[in-house]
């Protein structure tokens, strides 16, 4: 008798848990995990796809290679790398992508900390305006402001000149970077900036001495920002830029693929000289993307 | 009356003195904030100069017949003057009324706005559902992060150029349809499909963006919440649906506006995919304009301008009543 009810609670004892009751949050099914890591691979492949065939193409020899891919697998070699270091102006394009990304990163971060830090701290005459502007910046149409643009700088002899990209770029970087930082400076204590008012700081003393330092993860997501947005710009370095030695990368790109003649290999091998350093950049920041990103949109 | 005191100067505010005259309250605000001044001067010097003066200049030239053909230029050592004339409004009556106007402007005026509604609903819906994933306890978390990104830590016109060869007639997507006996379209050269690539390709480079926001928008969400909608029994639908996207309603409607004025201005992506002259029928307005400014013999600078202008008043339009949407139901983040 006392042995079966014992053996019936010590039943129920372990079949209880009944699967998926107990589960403690965050916690799922081995099928909830597969469909998570089938989802999550199938993206990720997708996402992967068009930069490794990219670096797969770049490894043909010819220039019609793209139309047989399977050929290509017998056939690999790093010809292409070595011709486009060779005997194009590889080096040329590289140097002015440099100098644009580089100049419109300083420029253009400095000058958006300091109008992110204003906005964030102090409310003076013409704050929502600003705010305003900023946000209406990005929709500004690159069809109005180019050619207008291009008068006046080939009036002022900037054409053709890396200053003209460099001021551009910053136009375009500098509304969204500031927009971003403001998010990221919200999220420093006020009491900071009396501490060091009490200390007897003045205003740029505390933003140069201890705002910016504490601002380090949303500094280097801005200065992604513009380094990408630099990088990245097709239009006005279309137009703007004459001298082929002065080509950024996203028109030296454009050369290999003319109306009559398309070296794709050449162009897939520069592609991928240009992504690595582009992409090596981004991981070293990616860390303080999440974060930075959001702190202006989460925050009120 | 009521009075309110304000706490921290022990002010009382209801009965104020009288308004200080113009010149006063111009010093006093100096004196008060000429350093917030000093900081922003240098954003609306460099915007004043580069942005303000251009576009005033720019809406000027709407308003002549200004081409490269009558505008100012050096050819050697000659400079030629501007011979371009005052036109008044013609310009846009012939933008929005002209004979042509179905074909070159509303026709891709409504390929615009398809444009930006599907690509934006697409960025959100797969940005949302992989930052949903990607929140979730996982091994290999990080990882997924890293590779999902790819698109946007790899340039746009690098990752574009890919897509062109992968899209290009015998290029590898069509073999693959191929092999699957699938029909194989013409992507670089139907209209149609044109526009499906330009959408796909748009999307694809697009999602990183919104999935790395929401990511960041859904870590910020109280776990607590969670917790109590379970005390109180609620489903998982439940809780996406009455915890989740209201914590996401603030990042969301930032993302959603720069969504939309991004892809409405988004000009490399269908500008590269299909070169400077070819799918005439897939540009949208920004690259139209482009086009007309830029791209044909001789460049017509005042219409390109007028698009410009037309473009900058549909944002402008748009953003502020989606401003008054979001204060109404009480959304804005910024």
């Amino acid at each position: 008798m006392s042995t079966t009810t014992l053996e019936k609670t010590e039943a129920r004892a372990t079949s209880a848990p009944a699967p998926g009751r107990t589960r403690r949050r965050g916690e799922r099914g081995p099928l909830g995990a597969a469909l998570l890591h089938g989802g999550l691979a199938v993206a990720s492949l997708i996402a992967l796809a068009p930069v490794a065939w990219l670096v797969f193409l770049s490894l043909g020899p010819d220039k019609d290679d793209y139309l047989h891919p399977g050929k290509i697998l017998g056939k690999l070699t790093f010809s292409n790398y070595s011709f486009v270091l060779q005997h194009t102006a590889f080096f040329d394009w590289f140097k002015s992508t440099m100098i644009v990304a580089l100049g419109t990163t300083l420029i253009g971060v400095f000058v958006a900390a300091t109008t992110g830090y204003a906005v964030s701290r102090m409310r003076f005459p013409g704050y929502k305006s600003l705010m305003w502007v900023l946000l209406l910046t990005q929709a500004f149409p690159i069809a109005i402001l180019i050619v207008p643009m291009y008068e006046i700088f080939s009036e002022l002899g900037l054409i053709d000149t890396y200053w003209a990209l460099i001021v551009i770029n910053c136009t375009t970087a500098v509304p969204y970077s500031a927009w971003l930082l403001k998010g990221y400076f919200d999220t420093v204590p006020f009491e900071i900036d009396e501490a060091g008012r009490v200390d007897g700081l003045t205003p740029f003393g505390t933003f140069f001495r201890l705002i910016l330092p504490l601002a380090r993860p949303g500094l280097a997501v801005a200065a992604f920002y513009n380094f990408i947005t630099a990088v990245g710009e097709v239009a006005f370095a279309t137009t703007f830029m004459l001298d082929d030695s002065k080509y950024t990368f996203a028109v030296g790109l454009q050369t290999f693929v003319s109306e009559h003649d398309a070296q794709w290999n050449y162009m897939a091998a520069t592609a991928v000289l240009i992504a690595i350093p582009v992409s090596v950049f981004f991981y070293l920041v990616q860390k303080n993307l999440v974060t930075g990103l959001t702190a202006g949109g989460t925050k009120g | 009356m009521t009075v309110a005191i304000d706490r921290a100067t022990g002010k009382r505010r209801g009965d104020r003195a009288p308004r200080p005259g113009l010149g006063q309250r111009i010093k006093n605000g100096y004196q008060k904030h000429w350093y917030a001044y000093a900081m922003i001067a240098p954003v609306v010097v460099v915007l004043g100069v580069i942005v303000g003066y251009p576009l005033v200049r720019g809406v000027y030239l709407t308003l002549t017949d200004a081409n490269s053909l009558n505008s100012a230029r050096t050819i050697g050592v000659n400079h030629i003057a501007a011979t371009y004339k005052f036109i008044g409004f013609d310009n846009y009556k012939d933008i929005l009324f002209g004979p042509l106007s179905y074909d070159r402007f509303w026709s891709h005026f409504l390929w615009t706005v398809f444009w930006t509604v599907a690509c934006v609903a697409l960025h959100y819906t797969f940005g949302l559902g992989l930052a949903l994933m990607l929140n979730q306890k996982l091994r290999g978390r990080t990882l997924y992060r890293l590779l999902l990104v790819v698109p946007w830590a790899v340039p746009t016109f690098v990752t574009v150029f890919s897509w062109r060869i992968m899209l290009s007639d015998s290029g590898v997507i069509n073999q693959v349809l191929g092999a699957l006996h699938l029909p194989e379209p013409q992507w670089l050269e139907d209209t149609f499909w044109q526009r499906f690539a330009a959408i796909m390709v748009n999307t694809w480079c697009g999602v990183p963006f919104m999935m790395l926001s929401l990511l960041g928008g859904l870590q910020s969400i109280d776990s607590t919440l969670y917790e109590a909608a379970e005390m109180d029994g609620a489903s998982a639908w439940q809780q996406f649906r009455h915890v989740t996207l209201p914590g996401l309603r603030s990042v969301s409607s930032t993302v959603v506006l720069l969504g939309i004025i991004w892809t409405f201005n988004q000009f490399a992506i269908i500008f590269l995919l299909f070169g400077p002259t070819g799918a005439p029928d897939a540009q949208i307005l920004v690259t139209w304009a482009y086009f007309l400014g830029f791209g044909q013999q001789p460049r017509d600078f005042a219409q390109s301008a007028a698009y410009g202008v037309l473009l900058l008043s549909i944002l402008t339009v748009f953003t502020s009543f989606y401003f008054r949407w979001l204060k109404r139901n009480d959304q804005l983040a910024v």
